[in-house]
């Protein structure tokens, strides 16, 4: 494991220039082997082709491809109105579908300057904490099968299902849920949906009990995760690198705390950090961000407040002559949209920082020094889907 | 949403200050027509001016290269193209803009300078946005902020790709998220959405049509 001890030569603005033609020095003299991982890879978690330079087992650089799953969203929404856009966003970051929903309808709700009543924004802050708990339970089943470990990732999926369950009685999809609607929620709850949410509420916490014990001292665990992909706080500012991957760097920010969105600043939570950066602090900031967001679930489903769930906005959205930018706090990172209106029902332009894309580009600053199999543990750490990463 | 409202007062709006960009829009500018008992006022909010330290001592250094406006509690810069990779600087060395959020562009087309183009700076010390935008004739390129945000690398090359503006000074700028033979740039507005079958699907899939 000697082979894991970070080179001192890393520098954040190197990245991305492989050079692919000029080989470099290697041990025992012989020419470095440049393979491609993907993008047909199982622990690519989906369509992400990264080339990789190698001295045997060492990483000595690597490059994304992206750009397979690109489905032009951002030109999709400016031949859409912003009604019919609002579905479009949850295809993006599939496994969290409503945070993208969240962000994109207050983006426009701020455009238009107008606000969701206190009981969606109650019912948006429940499912969307909910979704975040699903999303990293994904994140964590997948990212221990990539390292080996398989029971997770069954445990993770059965779990799962009873968030889905809720989802699905909500309004009636289990995935791209397109739960809400500009100016609040489409749907009231159902009868039994508080019900359900206590329930689910009872069930995860020894459910997150369980996922520790098999992992949070497994010395399998332990040596593939400790030390391995470490990235400073410094250079996760300097990259743009948001959420817990920031956060288990060392820098307590959350948008959810620094600029409250919804209703977040009327519940009492905490922001996890970690100390050293690296995959294992991850892990150990996203369990205890489930933690966290049981503990918002359970305040918002106590304090739901009665009254509308649909604001006062016209049939036909049409913001005023303008521009927003407006992000929040996704499972991933800080996923913001910034739309330009000309006054139309369809929006100039609409732009979509996805935290996907911007994480993805730390990758080769934390692998560089690692050893080929630390590349798939890495990918899983920095928990990307690629359906935001290509849009 | 408390955003980084520092020192204007937005409320009350005077008339006559518009965002000059918006003037120029393809579409019309009288927002809505008037419409009974809706929300969404006819003529909405519009840019007020932004006054801050930050704002006057770049003023008094760059004086009319350089406007701050508010909007929906929202700062941004409007500044010369000459001053781009300078002002980017110097607003992360001196005040603290340490985040580059995001950088993209806007396309329009019946303008003499087609594209605005914007970086999202966010501070971490001050919890505090700013948007800095300025204006490029096609074809024109700006100095890229790879060397002040390393994150620019990827977010300079989306744009690009999608808008084929040039970033001197960019490590490695080619196409990202479409392959390297695609022709044109597909946010901009000149770029029609069945323009790609006859270039890339028809020759590449074999297919009638994406759509």
């Amino acid at each position: 494991m000697s082979a894991r001890a970070n080179d001192s030569t890393k520098d954040v603005s190197s990245l991305s220039n492989l050079d692919l033609e000029t080989p470099e020095k290697t041990y025992l003299d012989s020419n470095e082997l440049i393979i491609n991982m993907g993008p047909q890879h199982p622990a690519t978690h989906g369509v992400l082709r990264v080339i990789l330079k190698l001295d045997g087992e060492k990483v000595l650089g690597t490059e994304c491809v992206i750009g397979y799953l690109h489905r032009g969203v951002e030109k999709i929404a400016e031949n859409r109105t912003y009604t019919m856009f609002n579905p479009y966003v949850d295809r993006m970051d599939y496994v969290a579908a409503v945070s993208n929903g969240l962000g994109y309808c207050e983006a426009v709700e701020k455009l238009m300057n107008v606000e969701a009543p206190a009981r969606a924004k109650y019912i948006r802050v429940i499912l969307t904490e909910l979704n975040r708990i699903a999303s990293h339970q994904l994140w964590l089943g997948t990212h221990a099968l990539d390292i080996g470990a398989m029971t997770p990732l069954f445990y993770t999926f059965r779990d799962r299902e009873e968030i889905l369950k809720i989802f699905e009685k909500y309004c009636g999809a289990r995935l791209t849920t397109h739960a809400f609607r500009i100016g609040g929620c489409q749907y009231e709850t159902y009868a039994g949906f508080e019900k359900d949410v206590k329930n689910v509420l009872t069930f995860f916490a020894p459910k997150i009990d369980e996922y520790e014990a098999l992992l949070t001292t497994n010395r399998i665990w332990l040596e593939r995760t400790k030390n391995v992909g470490v990235i400073s706080g410094a250079d996760c500012v300097a990259l743009g690198v948001t959420g817990p991957v920031l956060r288990a760097s060392g820098v307590q920010w959350d948008l959810r705390k620094a600029q409250p969105y919804a209703a977040y600043s009327e519940f009492d939570f905490e922001i996890p950090i970690g100390t050293n950066g690296d995959t294992y602090d991850r892990y150990l900031v996203r369990m205890a961000e489930m933690r966290q967001s049981l503990r918002i679930i359970e305040q918002a489903v106590n304090g739901i407040p009665e009254g509308p769930i649909m604001g006062k906005v016209p049939k036909v959205i049409k913001p005023p002559v303008g521009e927003i930018y407006h992000s929040i706090e996704a499972p991933k990172g800080e996923l913001g949209y910034f739309i330009v209106s000309d006054g139309s029902t369809q929006p100039y332009r609409l732009r979509v920082r996805p935290p996907s894309f911007v994480n993805l580009q730390a990758l080769d600053i934390m692998v560089r020094g690692l050893l080929v199999a630390d590349v798939v543990a890495v990918i899983g750490t920095l928990d990307i889907v690629l359906g935001e990463v290509d849009r | 949403m408390a955003e980084e409202v520092k020192s204007p007062a937005p409320p009350p709006p005077p008339e006559g200050e518009k965002k000059p960009a918006a003037e120029e829009r393809a579409a019309p500018t009288s927002a809505a027509p008037a419409k009974p008992a809706a929300p969404a006022k006819p003529v909405g909010p519009v840019p007020v001016p932004w006054t801050s330290p930050l704002v006057e001592k770049y003023r008094s250094q760059y004086g009319s290269g350089l406007d701050a406006q508010t909007y929906l509690g929202q700062n941004y810069l409007t500044v010369d193209r000459s001053l781009i990779p300078d002002i980017l600087r110097l607003l992360r060395d001196e005040e603290q803009f340490d985040y580059c959020v995001d950088i993209t562009a806007v396309h329009y087309p019946k303008r003499e300078k087609q594209f605005d183009v914007l970086w999202i700076l966010y501070s971490f010390p001050r919890n505090e946005r700013v948007r800095v935008k300025t204006q490029i004739a096609d074809g024109a390129s700006l100095r890229s902020s790879v060397s002040i945000w390393p994150t620019a690398n990827w977010l300079e090359r989306e744009v690009y790709d999608m808008f084929g503006i040039q970033f001197d000074g960019h490590p490695d700028l080619k196409r990202i998220l479409l392959p390297d033979g695609w022709k044109g740039h597909p946010l901009r507005k000149d770029y029609g959405i069945l323009q790609q079958d006859k270039e890339w699907v028809q020759i590449n899939l074999g297919i009638e049509s994406g759509q």
